[in-house]
């Protein structure tokens, strides 16, 4: 993930994440992009709408988020590296093109600026969207990859590892972000152009020549035994997928607590941590990178080392499940999270962490 | 098959073009669908574009028009199929792409992508079979089912009140600037069918011209959900559904070019 080695002066900005995500997807190669307006992330198309005519690249303003994803369906149906982006009631409208596009097997990348729900509900940065992102979204048996960014560098470099691991697996990827990151303006070193190659593909529909037989794209297939094996043939790639998997370990080594926490809460959370190491309490944090595929193992692992788990998140308790699946019950996993567009400090979470080592040792004596 | 020339010395002067499957077609006895499926491929071969077709099958009876049609094809989310029609134009500005939807899928669940993509004036071509009905859900209501039309979810007739007129989207939509070249047609005769062919011929040549969206309605039958015999739904056809669905051109390209259909050649 590190695009810092052979960069120029040129590539190194301050930047908005919305802005650097879309500076790097340019980068990337991004054929196509189909969007619909919606805040925290309209910075996106915007960056398009004036980039891709001199620089080239299709951009396209849909009618809505529904007529997005499904342009989508058919750009990426071509062949081409093609990405939308939205904000979480937009997301909510593209789920059925997800599904269909991940029953076709076509590569893309969706990024989600969520921001706080359910409902309309607010344009202030929320991760209220875990369960939707992780767990399918859609009808059917399905899942996304998912890349959770906790920096502007991270919006930028994850576009990348986005359409990478989308081609790779003929799946759409989604990077799955914040309000928070969306808007906020960091340094980022952006990665060069041309650096991620174009795949060669036989399944596209780009007009049949005489030397081969029709390609089909479709997500219709009316016999059960047929439609249960393109089930077993999707299971069996999430199940290679595991290996994709992405965590970063804060301090864990000697930690007898662990955070867990994703995206802006890990990024919180390492303050938190570095509270805590300042009394002396051994606190870690383990930040997902992947949410889907998760790092379950890991958190088995470490399971076996620590008193107990603390999840952050920015909703009333989503990838905290993940975590209890992961644990299995050896160890108690605690949650603490905010709502609606509230952000938890490292100093609410600092206390969250010391008053249940106050519960824990007043249970004990 | 397609290299037979001639049986016992006859001259062979008509065939199954190259552009269609040998597979057998599921629709009912009767259906307009499966003459548009071949109109629609038999200019594709005479164009000689198969190469550079991309066709859009829609949620519908027509759901499976790639099982038939020998081009790339792909088939779209209920009402979407103009909408992934113009995701490959974008990408494939110099192919020729159509989208094939019913009156379900184009003028009710994917009215806003119809109107939008013909906004956006998109270079291809949307044919759209009106029958009226929902074929393959088991006829039930459509957007265009006629005042008083009895369907399985119209039991007493369309009523006005409750549910409102038949819709013409195809004059709502020749009102669109992004609207090249639009058209009412049927394949109720073979004179009907011989100017579909034009139609659809002249559709795929204006994508040359990038200068807009042909849309051609076929005004086609449903004598399973309509229940009646193929006979008795053509009568329905010239009697209840071509004076609320005239036939012929509603608008044609204001423009003469030099080249094109319109041209001295044709």
């Amino acid at each position: 993930m590190n695009n810092t080695e052979n960069s120029t002066n040129d590539d190194v900005r301050l930047m908005k994440g919305n802005e650097a995500l879309a500076e790097a997807a340019i980068r990337a190669g991004m054929d196509g992009y189909f969007g619909y307006p919606i805040t925290p992330q309209s910075e996106v198309l915007e960056y398009f709408a004036n980039e891709c005519p001199k620089r080239g690249g299709v951009v396209l303003q849909a009618e809505s988020e529904l007529a997005a994803i499904n342009m989508i369906y058919g750009a990426a149906g071509t062949g081409a590296r093609v990405m939308t982006s939205s904000s979480s009631p937009g997301i909510s409208l593209m789920q059925e093109g997800l599904s269909y596009i991940t029953s076709a097997q076509l590569p893309c990348l969706v990024v989600n600026v969520v921001r706080g729900g359910p409902g309309l509900g607010t344009i202030q940065p929320s991760q209220g969207d875990y369960f939707q992102a992780t767990k399918g979204g859609g009808h059917g048996d399905y899942h996304l990859i998912v890349l959770a960014p906790a920096s502007v560098q991270e919006m930028a470099d994850f576009v990348f590892e986005g359409f990478r691991l989308a081609e790779k697996y003929r799946n759409p990827s989604m990077i799955l972000a914040d309000g928070a990151l969306g808007q906020m303006m960091e340094k980022v070193v952006l990665p060069p152009a041309g650096s991620l190659a174009k795949r060669k593909y036989d399944w596209t529909t780009v007009g049949k020549p005489a030397t081969r037989e029709r390609n089909i794209i479709t997500s219709l297939f009316i016999q059960p035994e047929k439609m249960e094996q393109i089930n077993l043939n999707l299971q069996a790639k999430y199940e290679e997928m595991k290996k994709e998997v992405k965590f970063e370990e804060i301090n864990t080594k000697d930690a007898d607590i662990i955070l867990v926490a994703f995206g802006l809460s890990a990024r919180i959370c390492q303050k938190s941590v570095d509270l805590a190491r300042e009394k002396g309490i051994r606190l870690g944090l383990l930040r997902p990178i992947t949410l889907y595929p998760y790092p379950y193992d890991r958190l088995r692992e470490l399971a076996a080392q620590v008193e107990f788990f603390l999840v952050v998140e920015m909703n009333a308790g989503q990838m905290v499940e993940d975590v209890r699946l992961a644990v299995e019950g050896r160890k108690p996993v605690y949650f603490k999270g905010r709502m609606g567009g509230m952000i938890p400090s490292p100093e609410d979470i600092f206390g969250e962490v010391e008053a249940i080592i106050e519960k824990q040792s007043i249970s004990q004596d | 098959m397609e290299n037979i020339q001639s049986i016992d010395g006859m001259e062979l002067i008509y065939k199954k073009p190259s552009t269609l499957t040998d597979t057998v077609f599921h629709y009912c006895p009767g259906c307009g669908h499966s003459v548009v499926h071949r109109v629609l491929m038999e200019v594709v071969e005479e164009l000689g574009i198969q190469d550079k077709t991309i066709g859009v099958a829609p949620v519908g009876c027509s759901v499976f028009a790639y099982h038939y049609m020998d081009i790339d094809m792909q088939e779209a989310a209920h009402g979407r199929a103009s909408a992934v029609a113009t995701g490959i134009k974008r990408m494939l500005p110099d192919k020729y792409v159509f989208s094939y939807q019913g009156d379900g899928d184009l003028a009710a669940i994917g009215t806003a992508e119809t109107i939008h993509t013909i906004n956006r004036g998109e270079n291809l071509l949307i044919v759209f079979i009106n029958n009226a009905i929902y074929g393959m859900t088991g006829g039930q209501m459509a957007p265009t089912s006629l005042l008083g039309m009895v369907t399985s979810t119209s039991p007493y007739g369309r009523d006005k009140n409750l549910i409102g007129y038949p819709l013409r989207i195809t004059e709502l939509v020749a009102n669109l600037p992004g609207a090249y070249y639009v058209t009412r047609q049927a394949v109720y005769t073979p004179n009907a069918v011989r100017k579909l062919k034009k139609a659809i011929t002249k559709a795929f040549q204006y994508q040359d011209l990038k200068k807009g969206t042909s849309f051609i309605e076929v005004v086609s039958n449903c004598p399973s959900g309509w229940k009646m015999t193929p006979v008795e739904a053509i009568g329905f056809l010239e009697n209840d559904m071509f004076p609320q669905y005239p036939l012929g051109d509603i608008k044609v390209p204001q423009d003469k070019p030099e080249t094109g259909p319109e041209g001295k050649n044709n």
